[in-house]
């Protein structure tokens, strides 16, 4: 970006400078010997233009809208719209999670985030067994079209985007939004959301996945496909680093493994002969925002610079849309400390920034009281406030791409991305995602760094404010959200009830149906779709496909 | 107990959430404490849990949960070891807890539980001294 004389001059008034700096700093040393993110790039003293002489802007950073899309997916970025604020939600049964939502409407969210309760995201109806003590806790229990109805009562579909965290059943929750909004008299092409579907980082990070991979990677293309036609507006996968990430992975390792992951996707769509501009431009990823301010900025242009390339380059897609990662973030939850909960604001302020300055199309705040129980309708207002405030009040985004050009951010950049294709070609030697996860190598790369994340901390090499520095007495939180255990109960009545009332020989004949289906190779989705408007429970329809596909086996990577 | 014998412990997620960031760390900082660790993996019932412990003789249990399952699925595990007969098997829990909940934990055996933000060097120590037999 500078022509050779001017770096020449650089470079001798910087070696004079760091001359001068030496014996001053024998006298004073610096805070710490190095100073390390944690990906584990090491960070210089100060960036200059030397760091980015050989940079190529056009080739690496280019325009906003525009190919390698480092700089943001849109042309005017948040001065035309800004960002989707979307907080994550659920909890207990439709009824009170749909009040929720009504509430989060209100107070100028733009768009819902649906949070299921476990045994709805493997599965499991609330009457089964190994769903007890976990109705409603984590999200909202559904169980049928009948609690889906509930939950977006009076929430018009045809104006509201919905993403959905749910994965293993995405199929069946994505056949019961459609079959609600059809009530609604909307079509299904008018829908906006995204459900999350991605079962490569259940595997390896979440840990909520019903088949094996190979049928599952079946159903995630027949959604591809199906909704090509019928639900083009819906984001069919969010390729999720967010778990990754929490499960302890690096920065570096989040990007690479979410791309690998992307990667896998891509090829198994590709191979069930779907064309690539045809899906390509409805996926879409969702990532951490962390602690370190500026590792997290680059991360995020990083991973667009690269999913660009990738495209591009080994996919051959040619619509530009294909190449342009749109991504939601979250910020980190497993950073949230149960000390001085307060603290969570900020923490949370900080990401949410970082996730703003690195282009995000949609975000989720934390509410600081996530690292002990549900959020109160109090710390998720602030929570949202945090959004607002950055939006309206920081000028952050008045101008796309505020800190490219800065020399920090750009060598970061590049650096993150040079560490993850590294770990990227590394994965392709192992076979792909599916097969390093098979072999245990993506969940010993994440479960190691979250075991050195957690050293440094307990060796004092890493600062945690409230928890090995700077600490209080305390009292402990009052006042919590708690789930009712009865909401299992009324459940378990509403599944009673249910199976009284519908035509079960239509449920029994429409299930031996999808049970043929998912043997032969024909899109499951229609027939997803017929069982749900059936009354079909959740459970049912997972079981007939476990009849089929049988359950995953996890591979052990503790011990030897 | 034996001198020679290496403390056993078997680290288990009992419920459907699939968290395992704590469980794993502390298996490792267990298995680099000296102690033999035995983790179950996801998705473990109650009765799967406690059979497990009885097979692989283990001197401690240490469940992680954070789904808010723990009111139901620790005293399921409490009542089925008593059911058995394993009363000098140390059982320790961790995860999101509230504070409010810990004090019935202890009632019905549950010996420590430790939060987030607890350091893995404070749990060995609590184990080594607390064993039961």
């Amino acid at each position: 970006m500078f022509d050779g004389k001017k770096i020449g001059d650089i470079e001798e008034r910087y070696r004079k400078w760091a001359d001068k700096l030496e014996p001053k700093l024998a006298r004073r040393p610096e805070r710490k010997a190095d100073f390390i993110n944690t990906s584990g790039i090491p960070i210089k003293r100060v960036y200059t233009p030397l760091d980015v002489a050989d940079f190529d802007y056009m080739r690496e950073l280019g325009l906003p809208g525009e190919y390698p899309f480092t700089r943001g997916v849109q042309p005017t970025m948040y001065r035309g719209r800004l960002w989707t604020m979307r907080q994550y939600a659920g909890f207990a049964t439709a009824e009170d999670t749909n009040r929720r939502y009504r509430f989060l409407l209100e107070q100028g969210q733009t768009g819902l985030s649906v949070a299921f309760d476990l045994p709805t995201q493997i599965g499991y109806d609330s009457d089964h067994p190994l769903a007890q003590g976990e109705v409603g806790k984590v999200g909202v229990a559904i169980d049928s079209l009948k609690d889906m109805e509930i939950l977006f009562d009076q929430i018009p579909l045809d104006k509201v985007s919905t993403s959905m965290t749910i994965n293993a059943p995405a199929a069946v929750l994505l056949a019961m939004y459609i079959a609600v909004a059809k009530r609604q008299d909307v079509s299904s092409k008018q829908l906006r959301g995204t459900i999350q579907n991605d079962i490569l980082k259940e595997y390896s990070a979440r840990g909520t996945y019903i088949f094996p991979p190979q049928p599952s990677m079946r159903i995630i293309t027949d959604i591809f496909s199906f909704c090509s036609r019928e639900v083009p507006q819906w984001n069919t996968i969010s390729i999720s680093g967010y778990h990754i990430r929490e499960a302890g992975s690096t920065a570096v390792q989040e990007v690479a493994f979410t791309l690998a992951d992307g990667i896998a996707y891509v090829e198994a769509a590709i191979s069930a002969g779907l064309d690539v501009d045809e899906f390509a431009p409805r996926l879409s990823f969702f990532f951490n925002a962390h602690l370190d301010f500026f590792e997290e900025i680059a991360k995020f242009r990083a991973a667009r610079r690269l999913w660009a390339k990738i495209m591009q380059e080994r996919f051959k897609a040619k619509d530009s849309r294909s190449m342009m990662m749109r991504f939601h973030t979250q910020t980190a939850g497993c950073t949230l400390t149960a000390q001085q909960p307060k603290n969570n604001i900020v923490r949370v302020a900080f990401q949410a920034l970082s996730a703003v300055l690195g282009g995000t199309q949609s975000l989720h705040t934390n509410s600081m009281d996530e690292a002990f129980c549900l959020p109160s309708e109090e710390a998720v207002q602030i929570a949202l406030r945090t959004q607002q405030l950055i939006g309206y009040e920081s000028g952050a985004t008045d101008t796309v791409d505020p800190l490219g050009g800065s020399y920090y951010i750009e060598e970061l950049t590049r650096e993150i991305l040079d560490r993850a294709q590294n770990y990227i070609d590394k994965i392709d030697e192992l076979g792909g995602a599916a097969a390093a996860i098979e072999k245990g190598f993506i969940q010993r790369e994440i479960q190691d760094s979250a075991y050195r994340y957690q050293r440094e901390i307990e060796k004092d090499e890493r600062v945690v404010v409230g928890v090995n520095r700077f600490q209080v007495e305390e009292e402990s939180a009052k006042d919590l959200l708690r789930v009712d255990p009865a909401v299992r109960l009324s459940q378990m009545q509403r599944l009673k009830t249910l199976r009284l009332e519908r035509d079960n020989g239509r449920v029994k004949a429409i299930l031996s149906e999808l049970r043929r289906a998912a043997e032969g190779n024909e899109n499951l989705m229609p027939v997803i779709l017929d069982a749900v408007r059936a009354y079909a429970t959740l459970g049912e329809i997972c079981d007939a496909l476990r009849d089929v596909f049988g359950e995953y086996q996890a591979v052990s990577t503790i011990g030897g | 107990m034996d001198d020679k014998r290496r403390i056993r412990v078997l680290a288990a997620k009992p419920g459907l959430d699939g968290h395992d960031r704590g469980i794993k760390v502390i298996a490792n900082a267990l298995m680099d404490a000296g102690m033999e660790v035995i983790y179950t993996g996801l998705r473990q019932s109650p009765e799967q849990i406690v059979e497990a412990a009885i097979q692989e003789d283990v001197d401690v249990i240490v469940l992680s949960i954070l789904s808010g399952a723990h009111d139901f699925l620790f005293p399921r595990i409490m009542e089925l070891l008593r059911g058995k007969g394993v009363n000098d098997v140390l059982v320790i829990g961790g995860g999101i807890i509230p504070d409010e909940d810990i004090p019935s934990l202890k009632e019905i055996g549950i010996a420590e539980i430790f939060g987030p933000g607890t350091y893995t060097d404070d749990i060995v120590r609590y184990i080594k001294g607390n064993l039961k037999r």
